[in-house]
């Protein structure tokens, strides 16, 4: 076995490690230090991840798997977290001198994707997913001092434990069925019988339950506006790819459609997260909370593609993943930067935000276009592929819900634009952003657009990684 | 004669208990000891496997000994983050936790 392709996960692991015996043996000096390593510590992952991106190795009898789809979220997580850690910057005072500590639980929540990324077992996606979620009840609870912060902590630590019991139950009752927990070999072993629909079910509860999928989504607003910003983004975007990439795992290997049809559950789910996500933002006026709608219904989008589970949609759920990194964290970088300077994230306090800061507002407007699915920005290419999969499937209706809701969704979208560019605000001036925030809005801006632009290039990345599925 | 399905029973209802102690109970310690409850009820159900199904040994048993290791850390992220809120509420009941909201 070629143990470098662990390269990635062992350097993250260990840049943990060292970055918490760091910021316990330097107390001041290490704080600046500790971010420039955690940082080049993950470009270094994003690097090895893509340079060996098509070497593929089944490990342990087949519970670790680095294929090309592993590869691919792998890189998009990294991604996520280089985003998060620049943007994070602004954000530095309010978390006083417990910095080292926020360093080393993102790279352990960054581990904790990559397994779960990885994971060709029952047992290595719980691993991955626990040490994911367990790193980001800490996270979220992180502002001591905030007790909006703490109740978040509490709530997503209660919830995340009851869907993480919900989901081992079903995992349970699929060994009792095949008597094995190696993912590709579940599928020969099972056969159609009510224990393998309730695990089933179960298995889908609890993975709704992580991309926050309607209905279980109730968790999702509390926890994304309390929990600080940045985290908010990784929660957002980092969080919901593993849970997907673990979810398309399984369901794809493990479950035949002949066996049960999951793919219909799946569908009615994502009709119901795209209408209520979008419905509720509609009555936000608190931005972090209306992102954190909006990110229910992108949730949607993304089950829609996978309901598919045709070619196209697939690519759809890869490729939108990818383009979803970007264009929320933008958003998110914007708030973070509204936040930092004005101290609230209401939609008040993004007003003539377009005469104060014109890059923020310039880079929100952009991104929530692109969310909003808007041509030529990258979201319209990414719900063009997992639409038009949802229709290659047959599912025409659900296709037809999800441009309706994309529609409905452009109104919110553009409130917070209206605020922006039409608002008063007594306030003026420009807005303080840190440079490593700056550079993550400008990745953001520019990959949302270059995306949409030309959205080839991530396309066929999408397309090798989903091969090992065709 | 005690098979299998005696502890599927046993496991589910379990499961059912720990599940409404989440729902109905109001003080944070209480439901994160309901919680407790599930992850057993699974923990049973995977040695039970283990006993009367799975070809290969151990592998039920091993998914259990990583359950009981995960809840561990669970509890104790938990327990932290309940001290934490107590010493801004001086209290624990999940009721009085209300600033987030839609």
């Amino acid at each position: 076995m070629n143990y470098s392709l662990l390269a990635p996960e062992i350097l993250a692991t260990a840049v943990g490690m060292l970055v918490l015996i760091l910021g316990l043996i330097f107390k001041d000096r290490a704080r600046q230090s500790v971010g420039i390593i955690s940082l080049l510590s993950l470009v270094a992952v994003l690097i090895l991840v893509i340079l060996r991106f098509t070497d593929t190795q089944v490990f342990f009898n087949g519970i670790y798997q680095v294929d090309t789809y592993a590869n691919f979220f792998k890189a998009l997580f990294a991604l996520a977290a280089v985003l998060v850690i620049l943007n994070s910057s602004q954000y530095m005072e309010r978390f006083g001198n417990k910095k080292s500590e926020f360093y080393a639980l993102m790279m352990f929540a960054t581990v904790g994707m990559m397994v779960m990324a990885s994971a060709g077992d029952l047992l290595t996606i719980y691993i991955g997913l626990e040490l994911m979620t367990v790193s980001f009840y800490i996270l979220t609870a992180y502002l001591l001092e905030d007790e909006t912060s703490s109740e978040a902590g509490l709530k997503y630590l209660i919830l995340g434990a009851i869907s993480s019991a919900v989901l081992l139950f079903g995992m349970s009752l699929v060994f009792a069925l095949s008597g094995t927990t190696v993912i590709t070999q579940i599928a020969g072993q099972i056969s159609r019988e009510p224990a393998l629909i309730a695990g089933v079910i179960l298995i889908a509860a609890g993975f709704a339950f992580k991309i926050a999928a309607v209905p279980f989504h109730m968790w999702a607003p509390d926890i994304y506006q309390g929990a600080p910003t940045p985290i908010t983004t990784y929660l957002a975007v980092g969080s919901k790819a593993a849970g997907f990439a673990a979810l398309l795992r399984i369901f794809i290997f493990a479950i035949p459609l002949t066996q049960f049809n999951w793919s219909l559950v799946l569908a009615i789910l994502a009709a119901l997260t795209m209408v209520v996500g979008n419905l509720i933002a509609l009555t936000q006026t608190n931005v972090k909370r209306m992102l954190a709608y909006s990110s229910i219904a992108q949730a949607g989008y993304i089950l829609a593609g996978l309901a598919a589970a045709n070619q196209y949609g697939l690519k759809g759920v890869l490729f939108y993943a990818m383009l979803y990194v970007f264009s929320n964290t933008g958003a998110f970088a914007v708030a973070t930067a509204v936040e930092v300077n004005t101290g609230s994230t209401d939609r008040d306090a993004f007003n003539a935000l377009g005469q104060r800061s014109p890059m923020l507002a310039a880079v929100m407007t952009i991104c929530l276009l692109s969310l909003a699915g808007i041509p030529p920005m990258a979201g319209f290419a990414g719900k063009f592929y997992l639409f038009s999969g949802a229709i290659q499937a047959g599912y025409l209706w659900l296709a037809f819900i999800g441009l309706l809701m994309s529609m409905i969704s452009v109104y919110y979208y553009l409130l917070v634009a209206k605020a922006m560019y039409i608002g008063s605000n007594p306030q003026t001036g420009a807005m303080t952003v840190k440079a490593p925030a700056r550079l993550a809005l400008w990745v953001c801006l520019l990959a949302t657009i270059l995306i949409g632009v030309y959205p080839a290039l991530l396309s066929n990345w999408a397309q090798t990684a989903i091969s090992i599925f065709m | 004669m005690i098979g299998f399905t005696h502890y599927l029973i046993l496991s589910t209802i379990l499961f059912g208990i720990g599940m409404y102690g989440v729902l109905s109970k109001r003080n944070a310690v209480a439901v994160l000891m309901s919680v407790e409850i599930m992850l057993n009820a699974v923990n049973i159900n995977f040695v039970a496997i283990s006993r009367f199904i799975n070809s290969e040994p151990g592998v039920g048993q091993l998914f259990a000994i990583f359950v009981i290791v995960v809840a561990a850390a669970e509890v104790a992220v938990g327990l932290a983050l309940i001290i934490t809120i107590y010493k801004q509420k001086k209290s624990v009941n999940l009721d009085d936790f209300d600033l987030l909201k839609w």
